[in-house]
């Protein structure tokens, strides 16, 4: 870490005087410190109530590099719509300028250069400090409102193996009053009915439904019983949880309404929630939306979300009496809010606040008389080395990473694979702080397709299996590593960290394997964003491909050939590897020890790891897109 | 919890549902229908199967018949469908899903002042349209909406 210099300890000392008595800032010493200004984190309050939303966190408590999309396209309605703008052309829709904090925060532009200069962001440390800090600017938090939109629970080592309950109680922390859920339920339905008489806060959503046959099933009814009656809000109407809440916030009334992620029955292993059943439940939305209004009469009704920022701006417009939308799912850290004209001709507000914690969105609403009279958003991006780590929060972290890995240990849904000896007895810091290799380039996830972070995990399952070809889910977690930074144990677990990730090797036909990777691409590019199932494009290793995203089911994928050019043959079999089965639990090794054992095997003299070559498919038919620049691979 | 509502709504289940039991395949329709519509339920076309089973393979869009299902299925095994008929003396209601193998997945003879409410639980291979036909006064009305059945995995 570098030294601080004059310039930065004189810019530190106006920090801490800014922050004047409370001496929030006082334990800051960092030089990238240098590069923020002053008041970059002061947020005075406009009205009378402030809601402040986090979402996606996904198991991060500590600060990451998280590179954003330079692919994220737009289809249908959405093209060129935010969020399916990159890089410039999101600057330019924002009013906002390169080489700042917010291009580094809201972009992959110069991203190495950027993340040199800016540090990490998020941070559970950090995010309670600002969270503490603009309450305090509202008057106290009384006047405020902590909202978290889901992905909270899911995506790191200690998430995994804590069964989310790391993250509860960091949430606890945090002070988040109300969440909804996704990747919370891809544990099994009594782990996720403990979080949440765990979780302080409300645990809210009106399309989780108990199925018919559960209503009626001793066996769920028991377990209901052992949690005191959670996980069966009401039994007329099937919902789970409570659909919404009512909370009184300086004398206004403020109605927030739920909303998981509609297709988690679909996109996670259904075995982990039999009794439940999910949807988007657009007509239910209605009609309560309706109730709310004439029963409760709140003066505002918000929706935290999960569906997704496309869905949400479509289910804001068809879905009378919403003010606001706190959305997630589709990590897209959006710095305005998009306004929606609903189908009454009144107005909405749709918001995204990203994702892995780099972002705290603030909405102040002045509520007089029962009317919003106006409102203000500000999204805060996270600088983790400018805002001092709370230190009950640091406290909690670093006490909970020194727990031992034991044989009580679940990290798989197969019961041979539950715990891994060889990490027995070892802190969970020990075992996350393993350094594996040094990255040759900057290893990312996020974007539409193949990023190279996925080529690893492809190529460490083609290893493991001699496949010809290996498949790796495009989930929109995982953090970045750095060029010339060492890759770690907890690098990988936070491509992989889930419930379910056995890894397997089939045989399939080419017809076959097309066809699944033309249902994956129509989950994706859908023009009708209620028939999208989320998530980035499957990552394909050992195979490039053509992709057309404009056209309709079967016809978007051509020209399909294994890395040695042969053309893949309808009717010829091929050997394929993967990982994350939803319908089935393979009995392969788990993924991040696959991964972890390829890269140490693969490295150098020198610890390099060297990907020899990244499978961009070639994209046709999307010049003119501005979700797409500066992409790696042939455009068409 | 309402224990006594759970337990009757039990015994209705057995008692009452027997319409719904033998659409989703819990009974064996022959067993419980005495003139079992064969042809009807094996036509491998739409409108074979509702000339077969109504009689006649005409249909006019209506407004007043509500089909509830989701946009996306959860599971093609069992795909929950609501129809709701609010047409004066609705005699029958069926379901047909145009992309099955056979088409015809339901149908509901209701009894003289029976409400016009029928729920079930349809399998379906691939994506579909899935039209609601009612039988009221001796004609057809339909109404019909498109499920997507689709591939799991891959969220955000």
């Amino acid at each position: 870490m570098p030294t601080i210099d004059r310039r930065t300890f004189l810019k530190l000392m106006g920090l801490s005087a800014a922050a004047g008595s409370t001496g929030l800032l006082t334990a800051c010493n960092n030089s990238y410190a240098a590069n923020i200004a002053d008041d970059f984190y002061d947020l005075p309050m406009k009205g009378n109530v402030r809601i402040l939303h986090t979402t996606d966190f996904h198991g991060q408590l500590q600060p990451v590099y998280f590179r954003e999309p330079n692919v994220n396209l737009g289809v249908g309605d959405a093209f060129g719509r935010p969020p399916h703008l990159v890089g410039n052309k999101l600057l330019e829709a924002m009013n906002l300028k390169s080489n700042t904090p917010e291009s580094y925060a809201y972009t992959y532009l110069d991203f190495e250069n950027a993340a040199a200069k800016y540090g990490k962001m998020g941070g559970f440390p950090q995010m309670k400090t600002l969270l503490d800090r603009l309450r305090k600017q509202a008057g106290g938090q009384q006047n405020t409102l902590t909202l978290d939109g889901g992905d909270l629970w899911q995506g790191s080592g200690t998430s995994l193996w804590t069964r989310g309950v790391d993250m509860v109680e960091g949430s606890n922390i945090l002070g988040i009053d109300v969440m909804v859920g996704h990747w919370e339920f891809t544990y099994r339905e009594d782990e996720v009915l403990s979080n949440v008489a765990l979780f302080k806060g409300d645990f809210i959503g009106q399309n989780v439904r108990v199925k018919e046959d559960s209503l009626m099933d001793d066996g769920y009814m028991k377990l209901v019983e052992t949690f005191d009656g959670s996980g069966l809000y009401d039994e007329d109407s099937g919902h789970a949880f409570q659909p919404y809440v009512i909370k009184e916030i300086n004398g206004a009334k403020i109605c927030i309404i739920g909303q998981a992620f509609p297709r988690t029955g679909n996109a996670n292993p259904p075995e982990f929630f039999p009794d439940w059943s999910f949807g988007l439940r657009e007509d239910d939305m209605i009609e309560l939306v309706e109730m709310i209004r004439e029963e409760e009469k709140p003066d505002a009704i918000v929706l935290l979300s999960h569906n997704g920022m496309d869905v949400d701006i479509k289910m804001a417009e068809r879905v009378p009496g919403l003010n606001a939308v706190f959305g997630g799912h589709t990590h897209d850290g959006v710095p305005e809010p998009i306004k929606v004209e609903n189908i009454d001709g009144n107005e909405c507000w749709v918001t995204n606040a990203g994702s892995n914690g780099k972002f705290l969105g603030v909405m102040d609403f002045d509520i007089q008389d029962g009317k919003i009279k106006s409102m203000h958003y500000n999204m805060m991006p996270i600088i983790a080395d400018v805002l001092p780590a709370d230190k009950e929060m640091q406290a909690f972290i670093d006490q909970m990473r020194s727990t031992k890995y034991d044989e009580n240990i679940i990290e798989s849904r197969s019961k041979k694979l539950f715990y891994n000896k060889s990490r027995v007895g070892k802190s969970y810091a020990e075992i996350l702080d393993e350094k594996l290799a040094i990255a040759d380039r900057l290893l990312y996830r996020r974007g539409n397709f193949m990023g190279t972070w996925d080529q690893i995990l492809c190529n460490a399952l083609r290893e493991e299996y001699d496949a010809d070809i290996a498949m790796s889910a495009g989930v929109r977690w995982g953090t970045t590593t750095l060029k010339g930074d060492w890759i770690t144990m907890e690098d990988v677990m936070t491509q992989c960290a889930l419930t379910y990730g056995e890894t397997y090797v089939s045989e399939m036909t080419g017809h076959d394997l097309l066809r699944i990777l033309e249902q994956v691409a129509d989950n994706l590019f859908d023009p009708d964003p209620y028939l999208q199932s989320g998530g980035d494009m499957v990552r394909v290793g050992g195979m490039d491909y053509t992709i057309d995203p404009s056209k309709p089911l079967y016809e978007r994928i051509t020209n399909a050939r294994l890395d040695n050019g042969h053309l893949i043959e309808a009717k010829q079999t091929y050997k394929i590897a993967g990982w994350a089965q939803v319908n089935r639990t393979p009995d392969g090794r788990l993924m991040w020890d696959v991964v972890r054992d390829h890269i140490v095997k693969n490295r150098g003299k020198d610890n390099v790891l060297k990907i020899a070559k990244i499978n961009h498919p070639k994209l046709v038919g999307v010049s003119d897109n501005p979700g797409i620049a500066d992409y790696p691979g042939e455009v068409g | 919890m309402n224990k006594n509502r759970r337990a009757l709504l039990k015994s209705t289940f057995v008692a009452g549902a027997t319409g719904v039991a033998i659409s989703a395949g819990l009974l064996t329709p022959k067993a419980v229908l005495a003139a079992w519509p064969k042809a009807a339920f094996e036509a491998k076309d739409a409108s074979a199967a509702l000339q077969a089973s109504l009689g006649s393979s005409s249909t006019t869009t209506s407004g007043d018949i509500k089909l509830k299902a989701p946009d996306i299925a959860e599971n093609g095994a069992v795909v929950p469908v609501t129809v709701t008929s609010k047409i004066t003396d609705t005699e029958s209601i069926s379901i047909i899903v145009a992309e099955n193998g056979t088409p015809l997945a339901a149908t509901f003879n209701l009894g003289a002042n029976t409400k016009g409410f029928v729920s079930t639980r349809i399998k379906m291979g691939k994506t579909s349209d899935v039209t609601a036909v009612v039988k009221a006064g001796g004609k057809l009305y339909s109404t019909t909406k498109n499920v997507k059945v689709t591939i799991g995995g891959c969220g955000g």
